[in-house]
């Protein structure tokens, strides 16, 4: 049995290349973008990069958190995959922590409007959202979410791996069941107050500061979810392909499938909601978010959203040969991925630098973010066997049935 | 409706039941059903039985409900009673989306209960011969067709080799009925056997 992951030189290659389009994008853009409108764009392609990668990788730990504390089995077959990608959460959250940093001390009030003092005495709602809106709030809340994100995903996972040493007997197993309970019972609460609630309104729904909208956070936590389902499923077919993971097969793939499916469909359910309510009461003040998106120059993005963001994996995951076909979950997995990515695009994009633009330099941030991850996961992939061999619900994966 | 012989016997363990029903399939055995007190995972497979279709009739009866409910709306809206309802248009096209969901999943939902009640036959009033009184409580009971080629004590033998722990040989109606349990056995030529542990 394979069960100590060696990193191929070919993904290895593809890691580094990938990086290397980022790195250059990166320059290219610091050269290209210049001057008061230029490098609006380029600090709004980092922002919505790195909170999308960011939030999808964390995704990992909270697909961790939930299954162990639902009492799922089935999963630990191939639990140290979503382990690694979470070891992933401290790297890019500390990208996004500086490039936040940047943002907020450099004052770019042409991402976050609420920054510049002499506005914001003259404007009663910013002035009204001043206490959240601010810099030490931004800061402070900041610093605790990512830092509180990496903390227990390092505890989780150092947990995991310190239980390889342990043996099998029912009171180990009692107490493995037990300590991971209490710790990702622990990191959903930070995950929901976080990631389901502030975060997002801090970080991405502040563009549009005059703008609010109770659903966003839920929104944004929803795509990234389905998308971090979808990362789980094509390293989980990675290694299977290269002959790693024996005990996984299309009845745990199946599984990771119906993730996708019906995440996929609670997003549009999330998005419909978010869009609906406006568009039925049609109030000026919340509109406004709408309007560059539906009736201004990003309405083809914004339906081809919805196209490949619902259309797509609902008709395509609808089947169950296809979520228990590895080909076919490699295609919509990617779809998914880069379809949550236009997303995040849409919701950055019109409130920073207004006009619909070819997207390269997103694009290639976004590629060198993928060659971050893979790098970073395939590395973390080797520090631990492949199967949590004494957790007692090991056997349960292995028999695991859909 | 049809009379025919059954060779039945009974399980009490998952793990001799599996084996036992890839034994019998080897060996050419025709298994008329499985019964068992819950769902076991994976029978369906080792008896070798096809995937339902009843998810295909799921996304028909869905699509049926997504265009009912769409084009009954557009007509009403658009040219039976056009009104105006907060100014806005006649073709308020997410307005629609709530109940065209529902739709969707009401014409699922009832068209997916009545087709499994038709696939596995079952209504109100309708009856099927129950083998052993205790394939509903704590045994996994397998019925075994007698076609013209089984011999039927060679078989038996072959079940309690097996596994089976009450072997005996029925001869019942294979399909439903409509009607009585208590008057069952007007249908049958002779009766039925009385069950072993009764």
């Amino acid at each position: 049995m394979k069960d100590q992951f060696v990193v191929p030189a070919r993904l290895k290659t593809t890691s580094f290349v990938l990086m290397g389009i980022g790195l250059l994008t990166l320059l290219i853009g610091l050269f290209a973008f210049q001057g008061e409108q230029g490098s609006t764009r380029f600090w709004a392609g980092l922002l919505q990069n790195s909170t999308f990668f960011t939030l999808i990788v964390l995704a990992s730990t909270f697909f961790i958190a939930a299954t162990t504390l639902a009492h799922g089995g089935w999963q630990i077959g191939f639990r140290r995959v979503p382990e690694a990608i979470s070891m992933a959460v401290p790297v890019l959250g500390g990208i996004l922590f500086i490039l936040l940093m940047i943002l907020v001390f450099t004052g770019k009030t042409d991402i976050y409007h609420w920054l510049d003092a002499e506005h914001v005495k003259h404007d009663p709602i910013l002035n009204w959202k001043a206490p959240f809106l601010s810099k030490g709030f931004f800061t402070t809340a900041t610093i605790i979410t990512i830092g509180l994100w990496s903390f227990f995903t390092w505890k989780l996972r150092k947990m995991s791996i310190e239980e390889d040493s342990w043996d099998l007997s029912a009171a180990t197993g009692k107490k493995i069941v037990w300590r991971n309970t209490v710790w990702t019972g622990g990191f959903l609460v930070v995950f929901v107050l976080s990631v389901g609630s502030t975060t997002p309104w801090m970080w991405l729904m502040s563009i549009d500061a005059h703008w609010y909208s109770t659903m966003y956070s839920w929104y944004t936590f929803a795509s990234t979810w389905v998308s971090g389902a979808a990362l789980i499923a094509l390293f989980v077919i990675y290694l299977k392909r290269n002959g790693y993971l024996p005990m996984v097969n299309e009845e745990h793939l199946h599984d990771l499938g119906k993730f996708c499916f019906a995440f996929s469909i609670f997003w549009t359910y999330l998005w419909f909601s978010q869009y609906m309510l406006i568009w039925y009461a049609n109030m000026p003040e919340e509109i406004v978010y709408f309007k560059p998106r539906v009736w201004g120059e990003w309405r083809p993005i914004f339906f081809l959203n919805l196209l490949i963001n619902f259309i797509t994996p609902l008709l395509f995951l609808m089947k169950r040969d296809t979520k228990r076909n590895y080909s076919a979950m490699v295609f919509i997995a990617v779809v998914i991925i880069f379809g949550h990515w236009l997303d995040f695009w849409q919701m950055v994009g019109p409130g920073t630098y207004h006009h619909l633009v070819f997207p390269w330099f997103e694009f290639g941030i976004g590629l060198g973010f993928v060659g971050l991850i893979i790098f970073l996961v395939s590395n973390n992939l080797t520090k631990a066997a492949l199967v949590p061999k004494n957790h007692p619900y090991l056997k349960e994966s292995i028999v695991h049935h859909t | 409706m049809a009379v025919k012989n059954f060779v039945v016997a009974s399980f009490d363990d998952e793990a001799v039941l599996f084996p036992a029903v890839k034994k019998v399939r080897t060996a050419g055995y025709k298994i008329h059903d499985v019964y068992t007190p819950f769902p076991v995972h994976g029978l369906d497979q080792a008896m070798g039985l096809r995937e339902t279709s009843l998810h295909t009739a799921g996304f028909v009866y869905g699509i049926t409900g997504t265009t009912t409910a769409l084009s009954c709306m557009s007509w009403i809206f658009t040219s039976d009673w056009p009104m105006n309802i907060g100014g806005k248009p006649h073709f308020p096209l997410p307005a629609f989306i709530p109940i065209t969901f529902e739709l969707t999943v009401l014409f699922a939902a009832v068209g997916m209960v009545l087709t499994f009640c038709y696939l596995c036959q079952l209504a109100p009033g309708v009856k099927k011969h129950i083998f052993h009184a205790r394939q509903t409580d704590d045994l996994f009971v397998m019925a075994i067709e007698v076609t013209a080629k089984t011999n039927a004590a060679e078989l038996k033998k072959f079940l309690t080799s097996i596994g089976g722990l009450e072997v005996n040989e029925q001869r019942v109606e294979a399909g439903w009925w409509y009607g009585r349990f208590d008057r069952e056995d007007r249908l049958f030529d002779n009766k039925q056997p009385e069950p072993v542990n009764a």
